[in-house]
């Protein structure tokens, strides 16, 4: 049985229509979580589909030009479809086929996950519904068509901020109307339990692996671990099996957008406040009066007013530290890691490697730092000319 | 202290009457116009009166009230209004009163703070959609002894073993979502309503409002069950969203016909 809290944080707060769901939920995943086959056939699915394990990378350019700290970085954008997003899309598919589930429904913010969803739905098939913020559907028209092609059906979410946000709220409201048959196949580790706990146990297999991975090559832990936070589960993948090791440093990069103290941000661990919204006790950025607030990050995954209770607990008892980075910085990290390792990493992912940078330049030659590189950044390359104002013909 | 909620109840069950429930969003169109459409309803005759605080992200609500919360909102209305307009409606009446939120405004409120303000305005009870049971001590611990009820809610999903619990639990009346979905008119309602009622009638006495999709009075006859009382909240919303602060005259005869 695993625990519903992570000391005030978390809880199922849902409208009673879908309690009985989530209780199937947390029952079925108590049973095949500990389940031999069920591990082998995760694992499999691990190997031949998402193509795990992924690389731990030593970015030696990187490390010889910042002249501090190695780094090293974990490359989940080489993971199938381009990103961390499969590892969780894969358990899950495989728990709602287990449960019977014939219908899968999810919300994408940058698409990442909405793609790894379309794709093992695909594979599994099951029929597949997305749902995407107006907003997000422009800012990454791209991942739409692809996951249409992968035979998903998308719909745009006009309500509130068009964002992330709105596409959670949608998807719940969906699946109270069609709870008997539909799963909800969340992307992060957020809402209700027990999504915190399942996606962290189908992420956790990124820091895992990264542990095994750096004894092998440097015969030693790291001594910082860096990810970008959104709702999380990229973080708190790669942090989950180093929690216990307590000279490990974990930081988690939030999306300061265009700066923490304009109102053009999404960094809810810095200025944010505890509260309750999609289903979890957590901190989120909010008005005096609990109106959940506009938030803004250039990047489509990390636009979210929330953060998973889980992040919201290591950052309250001091185990892991929370840093906002702007939409400038992140974009400079971008174009650094580009042209210093011919690696474009997602504009979320940059985020993290920005800190990074900063981070190493602080610390001694034989120490080590691992980034997580959540995802790859085809999907932003658009958007970051834009920013810099290069136009691109498309048509 | 008696809750006005028990009392109505009781006042109608010896009438053998059912209770009319109604809805709307406070502030929506705005506050002013909230405050008459309220007057217009008492006097048509309603029984109970749910004021629903707005919220940036209802996510139980269908388009109708979803929308009814973005119109409210952008009028300025906070908590804070909501509660002055109550206490200004307890002057002259004395009908019970609930207000119909979802729990992060009453968290961020602080919840100490926000059952003082219930008990100075003349709350009777509140109903918060996305607070199951498992969730409701941490609000009800102020709550009960501060005589404001927390009205439990139980939809057609709920498994027997939840049901008792709920049941057991509950106080004032139990809220019965009539189907699946968020709330909003529906053409028909699908659940087994006679089964539905029976089955929650087998555990309790407590008084059971069916709602979510009622919308009109010969819907309403037609229903199987002898539910003690029903919720009607989109119907009125949308007569809202169509007349806006003319609305009051036009909410008032739909009662009325909800009543003939």
């Amino acid at each position: 049985m695993m625990n519903k809290k992570f000391g005030e944080f978390g809880g199922q707060y849902v409208p009673e229509t879908l309690m009985e769901a989530l209780i199937e939920i947390e029952n079925a995943f108590n049973k095949y979580i500990d389940d031999p086959l069920f591990k082998k056939e995760l694992e499999k699915l691990y190997e031949n589909v998402a193509n795990r394990p992924s690389k731990l990378y030593f970015a030696s350019e990187m490390t010889k030009d910042l002249g501090g700290a190695k780094i090293y970085l974990k490359r989940e954008d080489l993971n199938y479809t381009g990103s961390h997003k499969i590892n969780n899309v894969l358990g899950q598919m495989l728990l709602a086929k287990k449960m019977g589930k014939k219908r899968i429904i999810c919300e994408t913010g940058a698409g990442q996950h909405g793609v790894a969803t379309a794709t093992v739905a695909a594979l599994f098939k099951m029929e597949c519904q997305v749902f995407m913020g107006k907003e997000d559907i422009q800012r990454q028209a791209l991942n739409v068509f692809r996951m249409e092609l992968l035979g998903a059906k998308v719909t745009s979410v006009d309500s509130g901020t068009g964002t992330l946000k709105d596409a959670v709220s949608e998807a719940f409201r969906q699946w109270t109307r069609e709870v008997d048959d539909t799963y909800y196949l969340m992307g992060s580790i957020v809402g209700p339990h027990p999504y915190p706990v399942m996606v962290r146990e189908f992420q956790k297999i990124i820091g895992e692996e990264v542990k095994e991975q750096i004894l092998l090559i440097e015969g030693k832990m790291p001594e910082a671990i860096v990810a970008c936070v959104g709702g999380g589960s990229n973080a708190i993948g790669i942090f989950h099996n180093f929690i216990k090791d307590v000279n490990v440093k974990l930081f988690g990069i939030e999306a300061a957008g265009s700066g923490v103290d304009t109102d053009f941000h999404a960094a809810t661990i810095s200025k944010g406040s505890t509260g309750i919204f999609h289903g979890m006790k957590s901190k989120f950025l909010q008005d005096k009066y609990g109106k959940i607030m506009p938030v803004y990050s250039m990047s489509a995954g990390l636009d979210y007013p929330g953060i998973g209770p889980e992040h919201a607990y290591l950052s309250e008892i001091g185990r892991a530290q929370y840093i906002p980075v702007t939409d400038k910085e992140a974009v400079e990290a971008f174009e650094y890691l580009s042209q210093m390792e011919g690696i474009i990493p997602a504009i979320e992912s940059a985020h993290a490697i920005y800190y990074a940078m900063n981070l190493a330049k602080q610390m001694d030659k034989d120490q080590i730092i691992v980034v997580n590189l959540s995802g790859r950044g085809d999907k932003d390359v658009n958007q970051v000319a834009k920013y810099k104002g290069v136009k691109i013909n498309e048509q | 202290m008696s809750n006005r909620i028990d009392l109505k109840f009781q006042e109608l069950n010896k009438l053998n009457e059912k209770a009319l429930i109604t809805f709307i969003t406070a502030g929506d169109p705005n506050i002013k116009t909230s405050y008459k459409i309220i007057e217009k309803m008492i006097a048509e005759g309603i029984d109970i009166l749910e004021i629903g605080i707005p919220f940036s992200d209802p996510l139980a609500e269908g388009p109708s009230i979803e929308k009814a919360n973005y119109r409210a909102l952008n009028s300025g209305t906070t908590t804070d209004d909501v509660f002055k307009m109550v206490e200004k409606l307890r002057i002259i009446y004395d009908i019970p009163i609930l207000l119909m939120l979802y729990v992060n405004l009453i968290y961020k409120y602080g919840v100490e703070k926000f059952i003082r303000k219930c008990v100075e305005a003349g709350i009777d009870g509140l109903i918060i959609p996305d607070l199951p049971i498992e969730e409701v001590e941490e609000i009800k611990l102020y709550a009960r002894c501060n005589g404001i009820y927390i009205i439990n809610l139980v939809a057609p999903t709920t498994k027997n073993d939840r049901l008792i619990n709920i049941v057991k639990k509950s106080e004032g009346f139990i809220y019965c979502v009539s189907s699946l979905g968020v709330t909003g008119e529906r053409k028909n309602i699908t659940t087994d309503l006679a089964d539905y009622f029976y089955r929650l009638k087998s555990l309790t006495d407590i008084p059971l409002a069916l709602g979510f999709g009622l919308s009109n009075k010969k819907q309403i006859n037609g229903l199987k069950g002898n539910w003690n009382g029903y919720i009607v909240g989109s119907a009125i919303v949308n007569i809202i969203a169509q007349y806006g602060i003319e609305s009051p005259e036009y909410v008032g005869s739909f009662i009325k016909s909800l009543k003939d």
